[in-house]
């Protein structure tokens, strides 16, 4: 397996103070690695590091891969919601490596591309519209064409479930679990429950990372990891794999 | 007819006429960013703080607007500064900068021996005194700024809208901001004499709600902010000067007016989308 980035004992933070402390990691090709923790423990620190937004402290990050094939999706209370720009902007703004200059370009393939993504989530027909009139279900998926533009060779996305009702939940994962296919993907989540029915691996971030190998994890390992969370899922979303540590012989299904 | 056939006979009336297209074409542009971007209140900063410039200009001897050039850009990187090295927070350091500016240029007025005459068009804009020169100035500002923004408008749209999806697509952020943030500068200078200190901020903020009743896209809220903006300075310079009441104030009275129309109109006949 490729591997596409490393991290080495590193530490990263805001002003003094240090949010992630002494973490190690690696993601190769073909990784699904849930990010879960805590509020405040650093999950979205640990993707900013990664997609060098934040420089970290100390300890070393080594990509394997060019920082634009990392697909990104941020957190949707990040966007300004009532900027004016149509969906089809958006989208193509995941292209905008190519050149400072792009304006100029006829670009046929680029909007080619942006609009088979489009029509890929069933929203091909609302790209004239501004971001603003959208539900959050659909600027969810108008973030992930964005972050698919590069053919991404390893795929961040930040709570991509926020704000989207359970269906798209649902559909939203499986098309994760059909996309891991042909590339990596980190996802963070603080609902362990939904993710851990799709994710290969888990990591625990709370301030130290904790990774560990498979999608079941029991409390009792979440508390030593010291990762604080309720495991607790809702809806009609498949259903977890989470064992509890009085079940050890069976899955669990948790309501 | 006639009226308007002895108004453009007039030396200082086609020089008003053609300030009011120059300022419309770069505060219409400018302004979309400001407006789209969020940073009315920087630019609030940047115009005030360009004060000080006059009154060291008028101190010194030389062009008060090379001082404000000067005071609005030191402001514009002052306030980036603060902010993110100093660990000011963001709306503090402007006032900060917006205060100093202006203290610096009253001492420098008080400084200045005699009667600084035409101080007042300065702080309540003046355009049907603006001279050929300013008018040279104003025509290269706005070729300016339609060149940089037609040049890059794609990498201009992606940093305004999510700055750092921008940084992860390896675009120059740091780069662009600092160069727009002196085309700002720039334009609220060269646009003082027109509408004045005091009242630029309107001429980068009002015609572009206008055009945002009509339109969520930022192409085309730059192309209707300068129409909008053109209109209303027009209109009100023909009103200031029929009615002889001062130009600026007439200006902006005019964009408000007509903002409020297209906002009536566009709900009376439901253009325009919903608001989020």
């Amino acid at each position: 397996m490729k591997k596409l980035l490393e991290i080495k004992n590193l530490s990263a933070g805001y002003d003094n103070n240090i949010v992630l402390e002494d973490i190690s990691m690696e993601v190769f090709a073909g990784d699904f690695i849930g990010v879960i923790g805590p509020n405040g423990g650093g999950k979205t620190t640990l993707i900013k590091t990664i997609l060098g937004l934040i420089k970290p402290t100390s300890g070393e990050l080594i990509m394997h891969t060019s920082k634009t094939n990392i697909g990104y999706l941020p957190q949707v209370n990040q966007i300004d919601k009532r900027f004016p720009i149509s969906v089809f902007d958006v989208v193509r703004s995941g292209k905008a490596k190519t050149s400072i200059f792009s304006s100029f370009h006829k670009n046929t393939e680029e909007k080619e591309k942006a609009e088979s993504l489009l029509d890929e989530m069933g929203i091909l027909a609302i790209r004239h519209k501004s971001i603003g009139e959208l539900s959050g279900g659909q600027m969810q998926r108008v973030f992930l064409c964005r972050a698919l533009m590069n053919q991404p060779e390893l795929l961040v996305l930040d709570e991509p479930s926020t704000y989207v009702d359970n269906n798209f939940e649902g559909e939203l994962y499986l098309k994760l679990k059909e996309l891991n296919e042909q590339m990596a993907i980190i996802l963070i989540s603080h609902d362990v429950g939904t993710i851990s029915f799709f994710v290969k691996t888990i990591a625990c971030v709370n301030r130290n990372l904790h990774y560990h190998p498979s999608n079941i994890i029991t409390e009792e390992q979440l508390t030593s990891y010291n990762c604080p969370l309720q495991i607790i899922t809702h809806g009609n979303i498949p259903h977890t794999v989470l064992k509890l540590h009085d079940e050890h012989e069976h899955h669990g299904h948790i309501h | 007819m006639d009226i308007f056939i002895e108004l453009f006979s007039y030396d200082f009336f086609v020089n008003a006429f053609l300030a009011s297209v120059l300022a419309a074409i770069s505060c219409g542009i400018i302004g979309t960013y400001i407006v789209s971007r969020r940073i009315v209140f920087i630019s609030g900063g940047i115009t005030h703080a360009s004060f000080g410039g006059i009154g060291m200009g008028y101190y010194m001897g030389i062009n008060p607007l090379l001082g404000a050039a000067i005071f609005s850009i030191l402001s514009g990187m002052g306030i980036q500064l603060f902010s993110s090295k100093g660990k000011v927070r963001e709306d503090s350091s402007i006032a900060i900068w917006w205060s100093l500016g202006m203290a610096i240029g009253i001492i420098f007025v008080y400084l200045t021996p005699g009667y600084a005459p035409n101080l007042m068009s300065y702080l309540f804009g003046s355009i049907l005194t603006v001279s050929t020169g300013e008018l040279w100035l104003m025509l290269a500002l706005s070729i300016l700024i339609i060149s940089f923004f037609t040049f890059f408008y794609r990498t201009i749209l992606y940093i305004s809208f999510d700055e750092d999806f921008a940084k992860t697509s390896d675009l120059p952020v740091d780069r662009f901001n600092y160069l727009l943030m002196i085309l700002i500068s720039l334009t609220i200078v060269l646009n003082i004499r027109v509408v004045g200190i005091i009242l630029i901020l309107s001429l980068l903020t009002i015609p572009q709600a206008t055009a945002n009743v009509l339109t969520r896209e930022f192409g085309k809220m730059m192309f209707y902010s300068v129409g909008f903006a053109f209109l209303a300075s027009f209109i009100g310079l023909l009103i200031s000067y029929f009615a002889d009441i001062p130009s600026g104030a007439t200006i902006i009275f005019t964009q408000v007016i007509l903002f409020g129309l297209v906002k009536l109109l566009a709900f009376s006949f439901k253009i325009g989308q919903k608001a989020p």
